[in-house]
This record gives C-alpha cells, structure tokens and sequence, in this order.
C-alpha cells in the first residue's frame, strides 16, 4: 500500500499549492489556465486509461466529454438539481451511454474499435448539431449556467470556479491514477500487452475492457463538466473529433506510459495555444510543426523521454 | 486429472487438421505428442484448451465434458498451456509477469480496492520463478529475457494457475542443446513435484523417448499410433509414415 499513500501525499501537496496560489498572487490569467487545464487534462488521462493502459485506441473519446458538457449544463438549466446532484447524475449517465456504446464497440479489433468508436461520437454530433430545440445547434447551447449557491461556494464566480476545478482534477487524476496502479489496472497491462495470454489465465477479456471503456467515460465527461462550467454553456465542437484529437495529441505529447504525461501535455498544448494565438493567425501550422518536432525529435513523449529507467530500457513502462 | 478426447475433429476449409482422434491421458502421466510440420498437433491442443472450437467429439476431464466452453472456463477446470511462441507480457518484468498472472489465478484480476501487487502475490512469483530456474531474471523486462527464458516464462505463466492438466507446444523449440537440457530437466522436474498431467509436444525424438511415458503420434490429423516408446519404436506404420530413415537407433 506504499504506493497509495506516496499518491495521497502527491496529491495533497498539489491540492494545497494550487489553492494557495492565488493567496500568495493574484493571476486571473493564471486560474483561467489551471480551469481549461483541468478539464483538458482529466480529458486526456481518461483517454490514456484507454490507449496506454488498455492498447484501446478510441478515435471517438470526445462523445463523453461532450455528453458530459450538454448533459450537465441541461441539466443545470432546465432542473433545480444542485451542483453536486447535477455533476452525479451526468456522471451516472455517462457511464450508461459509455456502457451502451461499449458493450457494441469492446469486441472489435484494434482499427475497427478505433473508427466504430469515431462514427458513434460523428453520430452524436450531428444529433446536437439538428436537435437544434435542445441543444441550440451549431450555435451552441446559450443562457448561461444557472447560479446555485450552496456551503458558500458560487460557481459563476471565477476564483470559487477556480478552487472547484482544482478540487476535481486533483480528485479525479488520483482516482484514475488508483485505477491503473490496482490489480483491475495491471490486468489491463496484461490485455494490452498480450491478449492471447491474458484469455489464457482465466481472464474473461470483456469484462475488464467493458469496464475500463466505462470508467475513461465516466472521467471524460467529468473533463466535459468542467468545460461547461468554463464557457457556461456547451459548444458542438467539446463532441467533435478534432478535440478529440486534441486529446491524443496531448497524450502523445506527455507521455503514453506515463501516469502524468496526458496532463503534462495538456499544460504544454494550452500553453503553446495561447503563445501562437497571440503571436501568429498561424497558430495551428505552428502547433503542428512542434508536435512533429515533438514525435520525430523524442519519438515518445516528454516524461517517458526524461523516465528512461535503466535497466527497463526501451520498453520501459509504467 | 485425466484428460480425454473422443472421436475429436477439426477441419480449415475442407482439411482436417485433426481428424477423428480419440486420446487418452491419464492422471499423473508424462506423454508427448509428435508428427512431421502441419500435422496438426498446435491444433490439438488449441482445440483442447478452447482455443478453437472443434467440429465434432468431446473433451473431457474427468469425465466432466468441457467441449465447447470458454478458455476462461477451461482454465478454471485446471488445464494450463503454454505456446510454440512464447506468450507472456513483454513490458512487464519476469515477476511482474508472474504477480500478475498469481493475481488473476486467486479471482483478482478485478480488484480495484488495493494496490498491486495483492498481499503474497510476490512470495508466490518468486517461488514460481524459482521452480523454473528464472529466479536470477526476475526484475528484467521480460521482452529483454533470452528465447530460452520466454519459454521458461510462459511454462511459469502457466505454472501460477496450479493446473493439474498442462499442455506444453515445443518447449525446446529453437534451443541450442545446451538450453534443450536445461529446459527437459526443468519440465521433468515440474512434472514430478506438482504431479501433474503433462502432455508436450516435441520434435527431437530422442527426448521424446528418453522422457515420455506414453506417445501420440498424429499425421495429416490422423491419429497414427499411441502407446509406450517402445511400442511407437517397433511400430511399422509409425517408421513407415514419419521415422522412416532417421528412426533411432534403439
Ligand atoms: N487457424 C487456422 N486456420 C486455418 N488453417 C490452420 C489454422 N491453424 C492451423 N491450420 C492448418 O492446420 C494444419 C495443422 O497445423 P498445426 O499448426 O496444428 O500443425 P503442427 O503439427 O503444430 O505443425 P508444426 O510442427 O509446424 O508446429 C496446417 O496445415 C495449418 O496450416
Ligand atoms: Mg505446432
């Protein structure tokens, strides 16, 4: 159990520094970037739980941030639900969704899963796109998320939205790092490694994969719900595949095998957005070139480049 | 455990990779299964450890039919196997590889309300690695281990189940003689201390009849003969079909 409590300390001092930080300065700019990095980050990891801790390459991942970010703002404006029941029961939903989507998806072999998945995701998008009474369409779902004050703690007010945020991802990074360092989490080593074996040992393959395909969804429309609260709203593009290959990029910008490498590239692609938007119309092309100077330069991400453990080589992993 | 198959077919297409084979591997007993290349023995055992599904016949351990049922299930029936390529996980280290498969033995492969590995996981890998003479390997990566460890992985993978039934496919493929005797010496000792019932197939003849108790032999998915070594030896279809010129010398 060393682990869980090296994990709780870790995850503690994160928690104290990031909600001390705007006691010792004052930075909007500085919490405007922690709460998009929060709800890219949970994004990203949850979607490392698939692709590096499972061998699942989704391409549709960007479903349940999505689903999480209309579901939740629906949910606040249209319910008198409080924030914590609302963040539950979009929570709860997701995993139904993902588990539907899953139980068709988990059988398929690696590129089949991988387009099956992006088609399910292409199929929600353009449902928020035309059921434009629900979701108002391509503009986006409008009027603001409904301020509901509870234990002091007003949403719509940016340094409590802020604390919220930093709450949630430090929360949600350690329970999914809790996943991944169980049993059920080397169990999806063993399936990403070598199928054929694990079926060998009595692991019956689906229940695992259909678990983990949950879970990732359940994290990424936690991802979703902080966006929502960001732009106090939804916007088609949380569902559409290009943020979703956000995601991937942030992943293999961080770090596949490592734990932190999703979020520590999420912190670098925001943080190269926000230098080439305010430097270059180009920013785009700009992105592209570092990401290609980034996977041709390291050929892996940048925390598995600076944890090369000797002796694991190569194939280190962790 | 005893390990039976009756009238067992298995057809690709319209061949029969394995073609009527009845079969009997008695509890505790030591047999190998040989033929020339394609004769359908990698089949055989596919097909007894759910792997493949058969056309037609039973398998049955015990006397209880497990035909049909799912590798998971048929492992949990007590038969263990390891493969002509070695199967185990690559970027896990040797002992990592054992906890784990020790882990999905005892049913927690699950568990998410503890760390890994689960209490004792590790004292049982290093017994395991141990009894195959892996113990100076266990903190390497397993895709850095000599072909010869691989094999010895994936003979342990399938130690951490504690079968009773064990099917090994080419355990000295691809070894130099050297490693051929370490590997035997390791499978005959195994065999001895977990009373197990082992059923290997091989190439070398004279292991074969050094070591077997019994032998099957299978050609084009026929089931040629089956009986003791000295049996097999002496029999004329056997030296006709498949010894032929390099029988051994007796
Ligand atoms: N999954 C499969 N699909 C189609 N044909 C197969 C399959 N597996 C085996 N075969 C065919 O069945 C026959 C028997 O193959 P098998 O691998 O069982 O032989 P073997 O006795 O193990 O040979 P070797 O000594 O080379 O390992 C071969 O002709 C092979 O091509
Ligand atoms: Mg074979």
């Amino acid at each position: 159990m060393n682990g869980f409590w090296r994990d709780s300390g870790v995850a503690l001092a994160a928690l104290v520094l990031l909600l001390g930080a705007p006691l010792a300065f004052s930075s909007p700019a500085f919490e405007d970037f922690i709460i998009r990095l929060s709800a890219l980050a949970l994004f990203a990891t949850s979607l490392n739980l698939l692709v590096g801790g499972s061998g699942m390459i989704s391409f549709g991942h960007g479903l349940f941030y999505g689903f999480g970010a209309y579901a939740f703002a629906l949910l606040m404006q249209r319910t008198t639900l409080s924030l914590a029941s609302a963040v539950l029961l979009t929570l709860f939903l997701a995993a139904l969704v993902a588990l539907l989507v899953g139980a068709v998806c988990i059988r398929l072999k690696t590129i089949y899963f991988a387009f099956v998945t992006l088609a399910i995701q292409m199929l929600f998008y353009s449902v928020i796109i035309s059921w434009v009474s629900l979701t108002g369409g391509d503009q986006g779902l409008q009027g603001g998320i409904p301020r509901r004050v509870i234990a002091g703690i007003d949403i719509n007010q940016q340094g409590h939205l802020y604390q919220f945020c930093a709450v949630l991802l430090v929360a949600g990074l350690f329970a999914m790092r809790h996943i991944t360092a169980s049993p059920f989490g080397m169990t999806l080593r063993m399936i990403r490694d070598n199928e054929a074996r694990a079926a060998f040992l009595g692991i019956p393959l689906w229940r695992p994969k259909l678990a983990i395909f949950v879970l990732a969804g359940v994290f990424a429309a936690l991802g979703g719900i902080l966006a929502s609260l960001f732009v106090s709203g939804a916007y088609p593009e949380f569902a559409d595949w290009p943020f979703s290959g956000q995601a991937i990029f942030a992943v293999m910008l961080g770090g596949i095998d490592s734990f932190l490498g999703p979020l520590a590239g999420s912190a670098i692609l925001l943080a190269l957005n926000d230098i080439f938007t305010r430097l270059t119309e180009y920013h785009g092309l700009v992105q592209g070139v570092v990401i290609l100077l980034f996977a041709l330069g390291l050929r892996r991400g940048v925390l598995d480049f600076l944890r090369v453990l000797p002796g694991r080589g190569e194939v280190a992993s962790r | 455990m005893n390990l039976e198959v009756r009238h067992l077919t298995k057809r690709f297409g319209g061949v029969a990779a394995i073609d009527d084979v009845t079969l009997d591997f008695p509890s505790g007993s030591l047999s190998a299964v040989i033929g020339p290349n394609g004769a359908g023995k990698s089949t055989f055992f596919n097909l007894i450890s759910g792997a493949l599904l058969p056309d037609g016949g039973q398998i049955l351990v015990d006397g209880e039919e497990i035909t049909g049922r799912s590798q998971a299930a048929i492992v949990r029936r007590g038969l263990g196997r390891a493969f002509q390529v070695a199967q185990f996980f690559p970027t896990l280290t040797v002992r990592e590889n054992l906890m784990a498969a020790v882990a999905a033995h005892r049913g927690q492969w699950g568990d998410l309300a503890r760390r890994f590995p689960p209490p004792g996981a590790r004292t049982r890998a290093d017994e395991i690695a141990a009894m195959l003479g892996l113990t100076e390997s266990v903190d390497r990566v397993a895709a850095t281990l000599s072909h010869g460890d691989q094999k010895l992985l994936d003979i342990a993978l399938a130690l951490a189940l504690e079968p009773k039934i064990l099917l090994l496919d080419e355990p000295t493929a691809g070894m130099g003689p050297e490693e051929r005797a370490r590997m035997i010496d390791r499978v005959q000792h195994v065999w001895a201390e977990q009373k197990l019932t082992l059923v290997f197939i091989e190439h070398d003849m004279e292991i074969v009849f050094r070591i077997a108790e019994r032998v099957a032999v299978l050609c084009y998915g026929r089931l040629l003969a089956a009986g003791t070594p000295a049996a097999i030896r002496a029999d004329p279809a056997v030296i006709a079909a498949y010894l032929g010129t390099e029988a051994p010398k007796p």
